[in-house]
């Protein structure tokens, strides 16, 4: 991972799914923290992931915290992962929050990110607080027992550092051109 | 003896769980079978062994999810199965596994 705990947020401007370009600044701008997560449609673990990710997502940016996803895969390689297929997603899905584009994947370069998901959590003063995966158990949402990412969640909303900062990832390689 | 494939690609982390799963479901129903384990490392391959992604699983030559490869290109990938939700899972479930077994058996 290039990015470490405590590390500054790297800026991103990327294409949304709405065709409008956002920006980490637009996203930090007033919140309380901020959740980036390198995402993609194909993924299986992205799939069964996805309900809590819109549910997490819902519920925080209510409370001052800001999300967007990130899609760096190349879609030459996987063409579910391309950017109209993103906007299909987005709109089934309902997605709560911005659906970015890395097309040239300098961003998920930047970040050191390898997986999808993979969750990177900035606090109000834009450090890396939590990095790593949304829960324990990607297959039943009902049998999780350590939901990481919400507990990291609460702990930086809290003025907190998050009791585990770095979890084991379990995700699809991002697809590199 | 009942032959099964055991495909997988070593990058996707679906398979470790896929194995333990298989033949958890197989002790369960005291049911031997040799098992060839193929792991698919490159687009060719994946092509050549016809793989719609990581893990498959083929029981007398025969998908364990026939309807899931209907809209998979061949390629290196994570698979998607799905639970009796829809959702899209990477493991298969062990019903699935127990079906496609009773089914070969049927069959056979």
């Amino acid at each position: 991972m290039t990015l470490i705990i405590g590390g500054q947020l790297i800026p991103f401007r990327l294409k949304n799914v709405d065709g409008k370009p956002v920006s980490s600044d637009d996203l930090a701008k007033g919140a309380k923290a901020l959740a980036v997560i390198f995402s993609c449609n194909h993924c299986p673990y992205v799939q069964a992931w996805e309900d809590r990710m819109i549910g997490l997502g819902k519920t925080y940016q209510a409370k001052g915290v800001a999300f967007a996803l990130i899609n760096a895969n190349d879609p030459k390689k996987y063409s579910e992962d391309g950017f109209p297929e993103m906007v299909k997603r987005a709109k089934a899905k309902g997605y709560p929050f911005p659906y970015l584009h890395d097309e040239t994947q300098e961003t998920a370069r930047a970040y050191g990110a390898t997986r999808t998901p993979e969750v990177f959590l900035f606090d109000s003063q834009r450090a890396l607080r939590y990095h790593g995966r949304i829960d324990d158990n990607y297959e039943n949402p009902q049998a999780v027992r350590s939901h990481d990412f919400r507990e990291a969640l609460e702990a930086v909303l809290a003025g907190r550092a998050p009791a585990t900062a770095d979890t084991p990832l379990a995700g699809c390689t991002i697809k590199w051109k | 003896m009942l032959k099964i494939d055991f495909l997988f690609w070593n990058e996707c982390p679906s398979h470790p769980k896929a194995w333990e799963r298989l033949h958890e479901v197989l002790d369960r129903q005291n049911i031997q079978a040799e098992i060839r384990r193929i792991e698919v490392t490159t687009e060719e391959e994946a092509e050549q062994h016809r793989f719609p992604g990581s893990p498959t699983i083929r029981i007398d030559g025969r998908d364990i999810d026939p309807g899931g490869t209907e809209h998979q290109r061949f390629g290196l990938s994570c698979r998607i199965y799905h639970d009796a939700t829809g959702r899209g899972i990477p493991v298969p479930t062990e019903e699935l596994i127990q079906n496609a077994l009773e089914k070969n058996k049927k069959t056979r």
